[in-house]
Formats: C-alpha cells, sequence, structure tokens
C-alpha cells in the first residue's frame, strides 16, 4: 500500500500536502482501493470556507457514496477541474493527477493534528 | 412465487421475541370503534349475476369512448395508433418487474434509451431521465433540482403553471427552508416585468408553463434572458405535442424541461396513470433525479445498454440522494417512445398544426356566438383557447352533456378571478361536424 511519508493523514483518509501554507488534499490509495471504482466527484466552489473535520465535498462510487472531510480550516482556492471529466484519476492517481481541491489554512499548524505516514499505516493495521 | 406461511412454533418464537402475548395485542393501538368483529357479507350469487350487476354499474360511467371531448385542462383527448397498444402488450412489457438488469433486460433498457432520446431531440436539451410519475412531481423535481444546484431557496412560479402541479410543489416543498413567489396572470399571461421586479439574488429558478393552464401561448425567450442574467434557472413546463409547433425548451434558454406525458400515446384514463418526462442540460445530470439508462459498449465491442449514473440514487447515496424517486413509468414512457416513434417529426409537426388549426377554427365560432366572446384579448393559443359567457356555466355542461359532448372546462374552481371563463379544448381528433355541432348547441344555451 503507498503511503507517501511526506505527507499528513486523516483518520478518515484524506491525505494533506503543506504547499508553503497552502494545503493540497486528496484521498489515499487505501481509501481508493476500498471506495472501487469512482464515478463522480462533488467538488466544493472555490471561495468556500471549510473547517477542519467538517463534510465539504462527496465522492461518488459504483458502491456508495463518501463524505470527505476538510483536513484543515480555510478558504478553497482550487479544484481540480480534470475530475469531472475524469473521476478514475482518483483511483489511477490518489496522490498526484487525482487530488480533490487545495486551501489556503487559516491555521497551518491544524496539520499536527493529522497522522504521520508511519502512524496512518499502523491506523489502518487495526 | 409460493408463499409459506409461518407455523403456530414459529408464530409463538416471534411473539415471544418481541414480548406480545397474542396476535391480538399486535392490533391493539386501533380503536374499538374501528375494528371489524364481522362482515356482514350478503350471500353469495352466481357468476353471471355478479358479472350483470358490475356491467350494470359500470354503463352508468360515460367516457371518451361516448362523448366528444372538448376539454383539456391537464389531460388531452388526442388519437393513439392501433401501434401502441400492439407493442405495449407485448408481455415481456406488460408483465416484467423492474426489468433494469443489463444482464437480462437488454431490450427494456433499449426501448428506454430510445424514449430518452427522443425526448431530447423534442425539447432540444442533452439529458433526459426514463421518465416520473406524471407533470405535476415532475415540476416539483425540477424545482428540487435547482435548489439543489443553486444552493438557493426561493423559486418563482407563474400562475399560468397547472393550479394542482402548484399545489404538488408546495407540498415537495414543506419542511424545507424556501420560498414560493407566485407571479399573478395579465390577460392571461405572465408580465415579464413582474418577473423582473421579483427575481433576485435568492432565486433558485423561474417556472414557466406554455401553453400555460388558460391556454395562452407564453413568452419564453425573455424569461430565459431573465434567468440567465441572474444566475438563476429557468425550468419550462411544456405540452409535449405543443412541441411539434412551438420553439423547443433549450431555444427558448430553458435549462430544465418537464411536463405531463399522458399526450403522448397515454389515454385520458381517470387522468391518470401516466408519466412525467424530464430534461435538462448537460451540466446538471449529476443532480437530476430518476432512472437513466445509458449506452455502452461490452467485453467484445458490441452495443449494449445499462442503467447509468445511478450514484445519484438512494440505493447508493441514501439520506444524500438527488431524489426520493427509485422508479419510472416505464410502461407508459414506453407508449410514449412508440407514439412518437410511429409519427415522427414529421408527422408530430402535422398533428400539432392540426391541433392549433382546429381549435382557431373553433375559437372563432365560438365567440361568434351570443353570450360569448375572447377571455384575452388576442390570447395566442396552442389547442386551448379561453372564452368568457355571460351563460350560466353549469347549465351550459348539463346541455352539453345531454347532446353527447363533454364541455370546456370552467376555470372558477382554481382561478376566482376567471369565474365567467371556461376553456375550450380542440385536438386533432375533433372533427369540423364535431364543432360545428359544438357550437350548434352552444347557440341554444
Amino acid at each position: 500500500m503507498n503511503i507517501p511519508t511526506e505527507l499528513r493523514y486523516a483518520a478518515s483518509h484524506e491525505w494533506a500536502k503543506n504547499e508553503n501554507g497552502t494545503v493540497r488534499v486528496g484521498v489515499s490509495d487505501h481509501a481508493q482501493h476500498e471506495i472501487t471504482d469512482v464515478v463522480h466527484v462533488e467538488l466544493p466552489a472555490v471561495g468556500k470556507t471549510v473547517e477542519q473535520g467538517q463534510p465539504c465535498a462527496v465522492v461518488e462510487s459504483v458502491k456508495a457514496a463518501f463524505d470527505i472531510y476538510a483536513p484543515v480550516s480555510g478558504t478553497i482556492i482550487a479544484v481540480n477541474e480534470k475530475l469531472s471529466g475524469s473521476p478514475e484519476l482518483v483511483n489511477q492517481s490518489p496522490y498526484k493527477d487525482g487530488f480533490f481541491f487545495v486551501i489556503k489554512a487559516s491555521d497551518i499548524t491544524q496539520l499536527n493534528a493529522l497522522m504521520s505516514a508511519d502512524d496512518y499505516q499502523k491506523n489502518l493495521a487495526h | 412465487m409460493e408463499y409459506i406461511p409461518s407455523n403456530p412454533a414459529e408464530v409463538k418464537e416471534m411473539l415471544a421475541s418481541i414480548g406480545a402475548s397474542g396476535i391480538d395485542e399486535l392490533f391493539a393501538p386501533i380503536p374499538a370503534s374501528a375494528r371489524i368483529e364481522k362482515l356482514h357479507l350478503p350471500d353469495g350469487i352466481s357468476e353471471h349475476a355478479l358479472v350483470k350487476r358490475f356491467q350494470t354499474l359500470a354503463a352508468k360511467n360515460r367516457s371518451l369512448d361516448n362523448l366528444v371531448c372538448f376539454r383539456g385542462a391537464g389531460v388531452y383527448d388526442h388519437f393513439i395508433p392501433t401501434l401502441v397498444e400492439d407493442i405495449i402488450s407485448r408481455p415481456e412489457f406488460y408483465t416484467a418487474y423492474t426489468p433494469y438488469q443489463a444482464e437480462a433486460s437488454q431490450g427494456t433498457l433499449q426501448t428506454i434509451f430510445e424514449y430518452q432520446s427522443m425526448i431530447c431531440a423534442l425539447t432540444g436539451l442533452d439529458v433526459a431521465n426514463a421518465s416520473l410519475y406524471d407533470g405535476a412531481t415532475a415540476v416539483a423535481e425540477a424545482v428540487l433540482l435547482a435548489m439543489r444546484t443553486s444552493g438557493r431557496s426561493s423559486v418563482i412560479l407563474s400562475a399560468g403553471i397547472h393550479p394542482e402541479y402548484r399545489e404538488v410543489v408546495a407540498t415537495y416543498l414543506q419542511g424545507i427552508a424556501s420560498e414560493i413567489v407566485t407571479i399573478p396572470l395579465v390577460n392571461g399571461a405572465t408580465p415579464a416585468a413582474a418577473l423582473k421586479q421579483a427575481i433576485n439574488e435568492k432565486t433558485a429558478a423561474i417556472v414557466i408553463q406554455s401553453p400555460n393552464f388558460v391556454g395562452t401561448v407564453e413568452e419564453m425567450a425573455v424569461v430565459g434572458t431573465l434567468a440567465a442574467a441572474n444566475n438563476a434557472l429557468f425550468i419550462a413546463v411544456v405540452n409535449p405535442i405543443s412541441l411539434g409547433l412551438l420553439a423547443s425548451p433549450q431555444e427558448v434558454g430553458a435549462h430544465i424541461a418537464v411536463g405531463e406525458g399522458q399526450a403522448l400515446g397515454n389515454p385520458s384514463g381517470m387522468g391518470g396513470f401516466s408519466f412525467g418526462f424530464m430534461a435538462c442540460r448537460k451540466e446538471l445530470s449529476w443532480k437530476m433525479p430518476g432512472r437513466i439508462v445509458g449506452q455502452t459498449t461490452d467485453t467484445q465491442g458490441r452495443r449494449g445498454f445499462v442503467l447509468t449514473l445511478q450514484s445519484r440514487e438512494q440505493h447508493i447515496r441514501r439520506e444524500k440522494a438527488t431524489s426520493n424517486i427509485c422508479t419510472n413509468a416505464a410502461l407508459n414512457a414506453l407508449a410514449g417512445c412508440v407514439y412518437m416513434s410511429g409519427w415522427g417529426p414529421d408527422g408530430l409537426r402535422t398533428i400539432a398544426y392540426t391541433n392549433a388549426q382546429k381549435c382557431r377554427y373553433a375559437f372563432e365560432k365560438i365567440i361568434a356566438v351570443p353570450g360569448f366572446s375572447p377571455a384575452f384579448a388576442n390570447q395566442i393559443f396552442f389547442n386551448e383557447c379561453a372564452v368568457k359567457t355571460t351563460k350560466n356555466i353549469q347549465h351550459l355542461q348539463k346541455l352539453l352533456l345531454k347532446n353527447g359532448i363533454l364541455g370546456p372546462m370552467g376555470l372558477a374552481r382554481w382561478y376566482p378571478e376567471f369565474a365567467d371563463v371556461v376553456l375550450f379544448c380542440v385536438t386533432e381528433i375533433r372533427t369540423k361536424e364535431e364543432i360545428d355541432r359544438l357550437v350548434e348547441v352552444l347557440k341554444q344555451a
């Protein structure tokens, strides 16, 4: 299972990448594997305020629909436009081309509340 | 399917598990006054006598089989070619239950895909669903769709929308933070000035029916422009037969087109059962309610059909689903599909023109009869026209019935301001003789 070490992880399987105060967000390889074929992603509007731990997007697969929770609070400054035409990018490239959105964090230290790659891996083992 | 009832031991176990002492206890909440201890049925009669009794009762009904119909108001007497019954009565269609599994029901899925394609061709919009219950709920679903998409809570409805459709919209919006703004008719049409006045940043959609309930063909393009300028959706409620003649919803800037499908190959019945249709622009397809059939290829590259975009629906999205609806009116929509397919675009155009021409012929003759005049100055109508009368409308209806005619719909029931107005409907099925005879009877009123 691919769990990049430079990312932080939420218990709800979102990954967060600090890019100089803005945080890129997606779902982990484990998550895309469990969700199975993604058919649609409902992304938040650019400019929307989000709160850490609150649902702000929905990913739909042939199996079920899942809430995506904001890993940090802030404002959505970008969304992955490619997902509307190619939702399968979430499965094919969960950490790169299949990202969901980018948040301008109101408090970047909130990332500390998330898990390291190691802790996330241990979490998965339960 | 065999029914295997529970045996006494199982019943005892189930009762014990829920803590009930006996089956009677389960009926305790029903008040004694509402319980039937004994059914006092008369003695049995012979099958022949029974059949005769019901035939006598049924004979008291009069139907469009024996009445000449000049009434519409949402349900229309059109000619249904035998081809329709021929196809829909096939057992594969008529008796199938929920036949949507791709591996077992390619035929059904194909017909639904064809139906959807025809609705798209008729409305000019990109995506259609597999049908809804009826026109009223289709309008309500379109309103919910607009609210969902825009995140806004106010909706503008023209008073020209079928009054019962508006009641259903109000029912659907119960319990949801929402606002319905109703625009009254002026000279039988929706005034654009009032729409401009009413629209604001909270408006999710403007809903206009054309032809409207009083028969007027509304100015639709101006509504499209207004909606677009305010980032609101334009929902067009349309008569599918009229689309053989009038500009399509797409052409007038509608985002969603809905309506009652009964006029397409379904009998008037008793006002139902029938189907509702919905088509919308591509960008709304993921928020659309109802089943949607899609075309695809199998592992061997052969064309096939499947239910698609299913994650919108309840079995996947559960409480976040786009709608409660998890079905479609397959047989009725199939009748509509066969009807449209049989006539084709040219046939539908001819039918629409014939409706308009015959209604115009009837209108001119009716208003020439003393006591009858146009209800709305220069009304542009399709196959229903509003006529003001000095006659007692109830007496008029009785006189017409006595002459084997189902007369025009009185508007007093829903529009107190139009208490002296009746709505005449003339479809392609009415002959010149029937219309002339109607006029003769009106002269006697």
